[in-house]
This record gives C-alpha cells, structure tokens and sequence, in this order.
C-alpha cells in the first residue's frame, strides 16, 4: 500500500505550470539544497514520509543527506522518477539519439556494463541499454527505501505515441527484478497508456496522471478518466490536483477524494502552512469520503 | 485515414513521430532518415517502414502528406519534391534559408492547394492566441512598440560541429530561436519595412552566431525589438516573452499566462477589466487528444491533419507567413553585415589635438576625463 499523501518536487527545481515569475522565484529560493531540505523536513514533520522526485543531480544531494541521518528520517522514503529528461533532450540535439544513450551509459567498464551495453547495441535490443540508464539513474539511491519507481511522463507519453510499448515492459520487469520495486508510469494519456500497458502485461500497473476537477492536462477527457478509475484495474496516484492552483484547494481535493479507487495524492508546496494545510485537507475529505463509502456499502 | 511519412528523425522529427502516429485520422505509412540505428529500432520496435532515402520514399509510398524536420538547408529541395508529387507539405522552421526559393515554393503549394504549414508552435499556444485576439480587439488601444525575448540553454561551451553549429545549413540563435518571437511580432504586427541595429553576435560558436538583438521598424513609426539569447543557463529550457505596449494599455505574455493592463480609455472586451487581469494557460487551453511535450505541439499537428481532411483554406502558418519570418532573418543578416554604426558624438573632441581624437577613439571617454584633469 502507498501512502495517501506523497510529496512532489516540482516547486525545488524551477517548474511552475502558471507562471514562469513563481518558477524563478521558486529555483532562486531552492538554489541551495539546505533549503529544500528544510522544507522537506516540514513534510516530514507533518507526516508525509514519501517523495516522488526526479532524478535530476541535485536530488543526490537529498539522498547522501537522508543516508547520513538515518535516525532522523525513519521510515521516510523515495519514489524516484526516470529520467530528468531534459539532460537526454539537450544531449539528443547535440549528439543524436545513439549519441545520447551512449553518453549516459556509465563510463567506466564495468563488465557488466560492456556485456549488457555492447550486445544490446549490436544487436538492436532494447532492453540492454534501458536497464542500463535505469541503474545509472537508480545510483544515487543506493541504500536508500525505493519501494516505487517511476518512468517519467514525457518519455512515457513519447514512447506511448510511437508504439514503443515493450519499453514498458522491460521497464516493469528490471525495476521488480533489480530493485525489489513496484514500476510507477506518469503519463498526460491515461486511458491510452492503460490499454498499451495491458497489451504488454504489465498488470495492475501504478499510474500517476493529472486528475483535477477541470480536466487539466488529462488527454482523453475528464470522462474518460473517471471511467477508467471506475472500471479498470489500476493504482492510481493523482497529481496536478490543484491544476497549478487554478482550483481552490477544498474544492480540488474534495473532487478527488470523491472518485473512486485513487491510492496516493501527491502535492508539491514550499511553505509550512501550505503543506499543513493541503495534508490536513487530504486527510480530512479521505475519511469523510471512505466513511460515506463505508455507510453505503452497509446499507 | 490521412497517409503520413516523417523525414527526419532529430529531435523534433522524433517528437512529430510520436504525436501524429497517435493521432486518430492518421496513419503513418513511413519515417525516412539517413541514420539506420535508429531506423532498424523502429522497424524492429514499432513495426513502421522505414526509408533511408527520400526519394525512394516518395516513389514507394502513397502519400496524402510529409512531415519534413529535416537540417533547415534540405528543406527547399525536399518541400518541392513532396509538393511536385501534390503531397501536403508540413515542414519544420525556420522554412527556407533562400527566401527566393522560399517564395517559389509557397506559390507552388497555394498554386495546387495544398495544405502548407512551418511549425511555428507558438501560434497554437493559448496565451499567445488569447493576446492576437486581445489585440485585434483593439483591447489595448493602438499598439505602438513590442519587445520580443526569448532565451534559453543551447550552447553553453564551445562544441563540436553539427548542422546546427553552421549558419550556412540553418544553424544558429537567430534560426533557430530569434525565429520564433520574429513569427509571433509577423503575427501581431505584420511585416516590418525594414530593420536596423542588428547584433547576431558570437558566444561559444564558431561558424553562427548565439545572441541576436535589433529593432524592425512598421509604418507609421511603429516599431519592435528583439533579444535572443540561446546561451543563458539562468533559464532552465526556452523561454519567448512579449511584452506589448498600445495607447491603452499593455500586454506581457509568456506560454504559460497573458498578464494585460487595459486603461479606461478604451473599449474593455468581455469578461476583462480596466486594471490588471492575468489569464492563466491552465484556463486558456484547449484540450488534446494527446500530450507529449505541452498542448501547443499536439495541437499543430491536429490542425495540419483537420486542414486536409477537411480541405480547410485558412492555412495557420502557411508557407506565406512563414516566409515573412525568413525575409526579416535574411534582412537581419544583411543588415548585421552592413554594420553601419553612427559613432560617437564627440564635439568636444573636435579642439583637441589629433593624438587625443585617436586615444579617445581607442580607450573612450575615461582617457578625455584624464587629459581635462591634466590640464587643469
């Protein structure tokens, strides 16, 4: 089981949906890794003890701070998302594709390196140099609870759009063999990447996807998703939950609360009262919605 | 269905891939390109025919059109090959580097109506669509001056040579960014009747230029400015802004909001008011039917597809358009290479002896402050 509420990263790193103003704000403030720190443990302070972040450099530096204070972060763990895609973006306009991955791959050889690598790329398989990149993303982890590991959105809804889809697959089955770990999928494309994922078998996959009441960033439809999450077997995790504050936060959260089957919200904030106030809410529509769910199932 | 090939399979190759291969009305017979790594994956991994020469392409497929997103010098050639053979032409910008060959092309397309498109994303971004229709509403008066900037972290270090390390094949800030806030001043403002003061100035690049800056004058003393800079690591990927000046207000906008100052003096449009009002992307964009990298580039595609099926005119950022941008980059460059620049005023200079007038040519104003000192 996920824990309800999951702490996003988005705010440390620059990423702001509604305004490129709070963006740079946000990457001013955050531009040591003290302060992110500081704000983590806030969350943590309020009872949030999993964060669903990037694997951009800088999170290293949260992972080498949480191994070196183990007493200070029980229980607290990572859902690492893969990979920051921008780095293999601006190395693919440099380098090309082959360019690119070959960049990424660790450089030293490593005789498992050389043997997965070298062969994979011979003879055209994927599946060598993906799980691959996925250890060299994973490094900064190492010791570290991973109990969920994510392909980002826009390499899923890259890959989802050409077809790619025994990627997904490769990805599931390295990620639980390797790692002990669920594999997780963000996507843009919901009901799309669910009828990809069983088409490959990965089952009962854990998907994150916007889900907010204006149906912000959620291809398909709005109606599409709640159908979905009425009748298909999925984890689901919901972000985007405020649609970068364009709903009020009550509202946003009770519209989630109310549909069935969600497992986690993950949120991201800065400020303490935010936080508090945005897992207060979380948790308080959660119990009225499961003890409006339980009454009904009485009856 | 619409039959479709991709030509080019570069970064934003990739990206058109992977969105119209999902679109609904399409199937994609083909992709072409010259690297066969990445060929053999897809065939391998997605089953699609792959071409590694273009001709060929055109020759064996039926095709109803081609996206072409191919090194900006090919583009000519290749626009005229699909377009010869009556195929719809959706090409990538900057979308040609010879404007003669440019004008031709985009007769020919309208001469046999074909759909002609660039990807000129911004036009399909809702805040820059909210500020065309603000502005021809008339919402901030008559427009007087736009200051067009887009920046953002390309060329960092100096690099090895790629296509996009040489003007000559379309590489470069003023190609591959300046394009762009240039498009959207065409779009709001037209075509300038000239430009001057224009920097295309090298950072890290040795054979294009990083930074592009100059003024594009409009009738009737109008005017707009430009600053591009493709080596600003401040900026975590590209940002294009404007900001809009007219007798009754101001626009900023930006992909993500369009912040507008309306005055009292003008006709405020519905659902605005006089003051500030700020609109949100979050409330201003359509849906699509599939998202890869931001609404924007669905939605080009999506109307590229609805124009041939359903022989729509319109034409949003036709090859026409298109080459309104080329004409203001090619004048850039021209006037760049002119560098015609009024010097100092210097009157002053003018009683002192020659050797001062050659020492404040070479150091500025700090050598005449030391030689009055002197004097004195």
């Amino acid at each position: 089981m996920m824990d309800r509420v999951l702490f996003g990263d988005n705010q440390f790193f620059g990423i702001n949906h509604m305004s490129e103003e709070k963006a740079r704000a946000q990457a001013i403030r955050f531009k040591d890794t003290q302060a992110v720190i500081e704000v983590l443990d806030i969350a943590y302070a309020e009872g949030i003890r999993t964060f669903m972040c990037t694997t951009h450099d800088r999170i290293a530096e949260i992972c080498d701070h949480v191994r070196a204070n183990p007493r200070h972060y029980q229980g607290f763990q990572f859902y690492p998302c893969m990979p920051y895609a921008h780095k293999y973006a601006n190395a693919m306009t440099d380098h090309g594709m082959l360019g690119a991955v070959k960049r990424f791959l660790p450089e030293q050889g490593l005789f498992d390196a050389m043997l997965r690598g070298g062969a994979s790329l011979a003879k055209k398989e994927v599946d060598g140099i993906a799980t691959l990149l996925i250890d060299a993303e994973m490094k900064m982890f190492a010791g570290l609870s991973t109990p969920v590991i994510f392909f980002q959105n826009v390499l899923t809804d890259f890959l989802l759009g050409l077809g790619f889809k025994a990627a997904f697959r490769v990805f599931a089955d390295h990620v639980k063999e390797r790692y002990g770990a669920e594999p997780g999928f963000i996507t843009m494309n919901m009901p799309k990447l669910l009828d990809a994922l069983d088409e490959v078998g990965v089952e009962n996959p854990i998907i994150c996807a916007n889900i907010n009441k204006i149906g912000f960033r959620m291809c398909g439809g709005l109606a599409a998703y709640e159908q979905a999450l009425k009748e298909r077997r999925f984890r689901p995790i919901a972000m985007s939950v405020l649609a970068s504050g364009a709903i009020p936060p009550r509202e946003a959260i009770e519209y989630v609360c109310n549909l069935p089957n969600i497992e986690s919200i993950v949120f991201g904030a800065s400020g303490r009262g935010n936080i508090r106030q945005t897992k207060l809410l979380i948790d308080e529509l959660t119990a009225i919605h499961s003890m409006t769910h339980t009454a009904k199932a009485s009856k | 269905m619409i039959k479709v090939a991709v030509v080019g399979l570069g970064k934003m190759g990739l990206s058109h891939l992977s969105i119209i291969k999902a679109h609904p009305d399409v199937s994609l017979v083909a992709v072409c390109d010259t690297a066969k790594y990445v060929l053999d994956l897809l065939e391998k991994y997605t089953g699609v025919a792959v071409y590694s020469d273009y001709d060929t392409l055109l020759q064996q497929e039926a095709l109803d059109a081609v996206i072409i997103a191919t090194p900006s010098s090919s583009h000519g050639p290749m626009v005229r090959a699909a377009l010869q053979r009556n195929i719809n032409v959706f090409c990538e910008k900057p979308f040609c580097l010879d404007v003669d060959e440019g004008k031709e092309l985009a007769q020919l397309a309208q001469s046999k109506g074909l759909v002609n498109q660039v990807g000129y994303h911004y036009r399909f971004d809702a805040a820059f669509q909210e500020t065309k229709r603000l502005l021809d509403a008339g919402a901030i008066g008559e427009v007087t001056h736009i200051l067009a900037e887009a920046y953002g972290p390309v060329i960092l270090q100096p690099k090895g040579a790629t296509w996009r390390t040489r003007r000559s094949e379309g590489g470069g800030c003023l190609y591959d960014y300046a394009a762009h806030p240039l498009n959207l001043i065409n779009w709001y403002f037209g075509r300038p009747e000239s430009v001057g003061g224009t920097v295309l100035n090298q950072i890290f690049s040795q054979e294009t230029d990083d930074e592009v800056y100059g003024t594009l004058y409009f009738p009737g003393g109008k005017s707009a400015q430009i600053s591009v800079n493709w080596s600003d690591e401040s900026y975590r990927r590209m940002t294009t802004k404007l900001n809009i000046w007219g007798t009754g207000g101001r626009i900023y906008v930006d992909r993500q909001e369009c912040q507008v100052y309306i005055r009292d003096n003008v006709a405020v449009p519905a659902g605005y008011e006089p003051g500030w009002n700020v609109r949100y992307t979050t409330e201003l964009t359509p849906e699509v039917w599939f998202y890869v990298r931001g609404e924007e580039y669905s939605s080009q595609l999506d109307y590229f597809i609805r124009c041939i099926k359903e022989g729509r005119k319109e034409n949003v950022n036709s090859f026409a358009s298109a080459l309104e941008t080329d004409q203001v980059m090619a004048m850039m460059i021209t006037d760049s290479e002119q560098g015609r620049h009024v010097g100092e005023y210097t009157p002053v200079v003018r009683s002192e002896p020659s050797i001062m007038r050659w020492l404040h040519r070479l150091f500025g104003k700090r050598i005449m402050d030391f030689h009055k000192k002197i004097k004195k």
